[in-house]
């Protein structure tokens, strides 16, 4: 299990930011990661589809994902190259469909103060987000040992074929 | 050792062990549902988990619904269709098509949610069941395709905070005012991986359509479920309704050393009309805060008060009168049913008489897809549940939600109006019997 990712740019946004900033609901009648990539942060952001990097981080407040379950929002974030969100809170089936869908996701209270542009990076394995930038270190919940060990198994799909024996 | 609250009697019940709060389970699913957005998503989980010949875990409680751009609004919607059509008749699981309805409405309507079932949706409303006392839940595609496949699902036995309405509500003060304030007093994220349980002597005189309101909006401040206690005005409206009788004995009681994350009281007689203000629906103060805010549209519909008793009070409201001539009015039944409904009982011709648009069943501009999004400047009062930026159209659009009784009397005036401010209404005919008429 690789746990300390590489870095890359943070990119950062308020709190409550709901499913439908991260991918506009006009867009969700594809659910191609590359296609709703093109669209991710769209209203809120225009410039990110365009700028965001391969291994780039999104950076958020409280409640980032709030909303609708529609995975369509994690999936652009995947089709865009993200490397992880960093968050000081998730909503519940955002978070649940991260993890799902093998997006890495960690809560950290002090996510507020990773600005727009610092070069991150973060350690699954240790709970650790690393702030390149101000050479800081800020601790981040680690996953519950249940979903640590779905998350090893390679993910939902993963665990459900063991399950099934249908690998 | 204490009592459990619902969540913890439903979820052990279902995951056959003695579980509390912050452990983990795998449960078995009663029902599963996904709709034309998340359902091919979800096709695809399955078949990449499943290989071939694969077979739903209980066909006969699977169901799948077009709800959300029905009628397609463009190819790729109607593509979408296509596969849940196909989907639904490859494998034997109940279909819903366009106009027959929301998810949420159908699923209680049409039987296929009893108390004490454990129900996921791949829809984040799937709260809506608590409201007949089911845990209903929402959930992603990946999730609902292998729960499609397995059966059940992993889940966190999630804390629980209980909301007690004591007295009688006040003229003018629906369910829809009472979630709209719990949610102002908690925060968007107040109850964000736990469950509400709703009691006290206010919530248990509702009407089921009124307590559908308050689970269905339990999302709106983070929450897992959001459960009310069923009663025997539960198994006379699944009766009635839904032609199905319930079993009450079920794990649907919180015992009453129950332990809870906490517990929020409140007099029914100190409340008034609620209005969420743009953009977030914990943004909700009492109506009088934001009257005379000049209103573009207003929408009557979606899966938190799109049902006939909401679409009636409206109607009630406006009957004899003209809508103000600044608004145009947007009405959506939740369901066919409901639609079918208003034709028979003259509520479709008293709103059309009035100047209303009526739209086929389903969840029409809730999310903004199509038929009555907002341009630039927009100002709507929705029945809705939603009203973040952009939620019904433009970013530059802004969503008020209110009761449908406070969006009824603000299409008269053309301003957001207290309710009272009209002739007080209120579910007259379905109050005492929860019969259906035919």
């Amino acid at each position: 299990m690789t746990t300390d990712l590489d870095h890359g740019q943070a990119w950062t946004f308020g709190d409550d930011i709901d499913t439908d900033q991260i991918t506009p609901s006009r867009f969700i009648v594809s659910s191609d990661p590359e296609e709703l990539a093109e669209h991710a942060f769209e209203d809120l952001r225009p410039a990110f589809a365009a700028e965001v990097s391969e291994g780039d981080y999104v950076v958020a407040g409280h409640n980032f994902g709030s909303g609708s379950s529609r995975e369509h929002a994690p999936l652009s974030l995947i089709g865009a190259g993200v490397s992880g969100i960093v968050a000081q809170s998730f909503a519940r089936i955002f978070f649940r469909n991260a993890l799902n869908l093998g997006l890495p996701v960690m809560i950290c209270p002090a996510a507020d103060q990773i600005d727009d542009g610092d070069d991150v990076s973060i350690d699954l394995g240790d709970g650790l987000v690393h702030n390149h930038t101000t050479d800081e270190t800020y601790d981040a919940e680690p996953l519950p040992e249940f979903l640590q060990s779905l998350v090893d198994e390679g993910g939902l799909k993963a665990y459900t074929k063991t399950k099934l024996g249908t690998e | 050792m204490t009592g459990k609250t619902i969540a913890e009697k439903i979820l052990s019940e279902k995951a056959d062990t003695d579980v509390r709060a912050g452990e983990y389970v795998e449960a078995d699913i009663d029902v599963a549902m996904a709709h034309d957005i998340t359902g091919p998503l979800a096709f695809e989980t399955f078949d990449d988990v499943t290989g071939d010949d694969a077979e739903l875990f209980a066909p006969e409680r699977t169901v799948f619904t077009i709800d959300h751009h029905a009628p397609a609004d463009g190819v790729k919607a109607a593509n979408n269709h296509n596969a849940v059509r196909e989907f639904a008749a490859e494998h034997g699981a109940h279909q819903f098509d366009v106009g027959d309805g929301i998810c949420h409405a159908v699923l209680v309507e049409e039987g296929f949610v009893h108390p004490g079932d454990l129900v996921v949706g791949a829809d984040s409303h799937s709260t809506t069941y608590g409201g007949i006392g089911a845990f209903g839940t929402g959930v992603g595609s990946t999730d609902l395709g292998t729960a499609l496949a397995t059966g059940d699902l992993w889940f966190r036995i999630p804390e629980t905070k209980r909301f007690e309405v004591h007295g009688d509500l006040p003229d003018g003060v629906y369910a829809k005012d009472l979630i709209l304030k719990f949610i102002g007093d908690v925060g968007f994220d107040g109850c964000t991986y736990q469950a509400a349980e709703y009691g006290g002597g206010a919530i248990e005189s509702l009407p089921i359509h009124e307590r559908l309101v308050l689970s269905n909006m339990a999302i709106e401040m983070g929450g897992k479920t959001g459960f009310v206690e069923p009663d025997e005005r539960t198994a006379s409206y699944l009766e009635h309704q839904a032609g199905i009788e319930c079993d009450l004995d079920g794990p649907t009681s919180p015992d009453d050393d129950a332990v809870y994350e906490s517990i929020h009281t409140y007099q029914a007689t100190d409340l008034a009309p609620q209005v969420s203000k743009p953009a977030n629906p914990e943004n909700a103060v009492d109506v009088g805060a934001v009257e005379g805010t000049p209103i573009d549209q207003l929408f009557v519909g979606t899966c938190t008060n799109g049902r006939y008793e909401d679409i009636k009070l409206v109607a009630d409201v406006v009957e004899g009168e003209e809508l103000a001539p600044n608004v145009r009015m947007v009405v959506v039944p939740a369901s066919g049913s409901v639609y079918r409904r208003m034709l028979e009982t003259g509520v479709f011709e008293t709103l059309v008489d009035a100047g209303a648009i009526i739209q086929n069943a389903g969840c029409g501009p809730c999310a903004g897809y199509h038929q009555g999004v907002l341009g630039d400047g927009d100002v709507c009062l929705a029945t809705a549940n939603r009203n973040f930026p952009g939620r019904e159209g433009s970013m530059d659009s802004s969503v008020y939600l209110a009761s449908p009784a406070t969006v009824g009397v603000s299409a008269l005036y053309g301003e957001i109006t207290d309710p009272r401010r009209g002739d007080p209404q209120r579910y007259d005919d379905v109050v005492l019997t929860e019969e259906v008429p035919t």
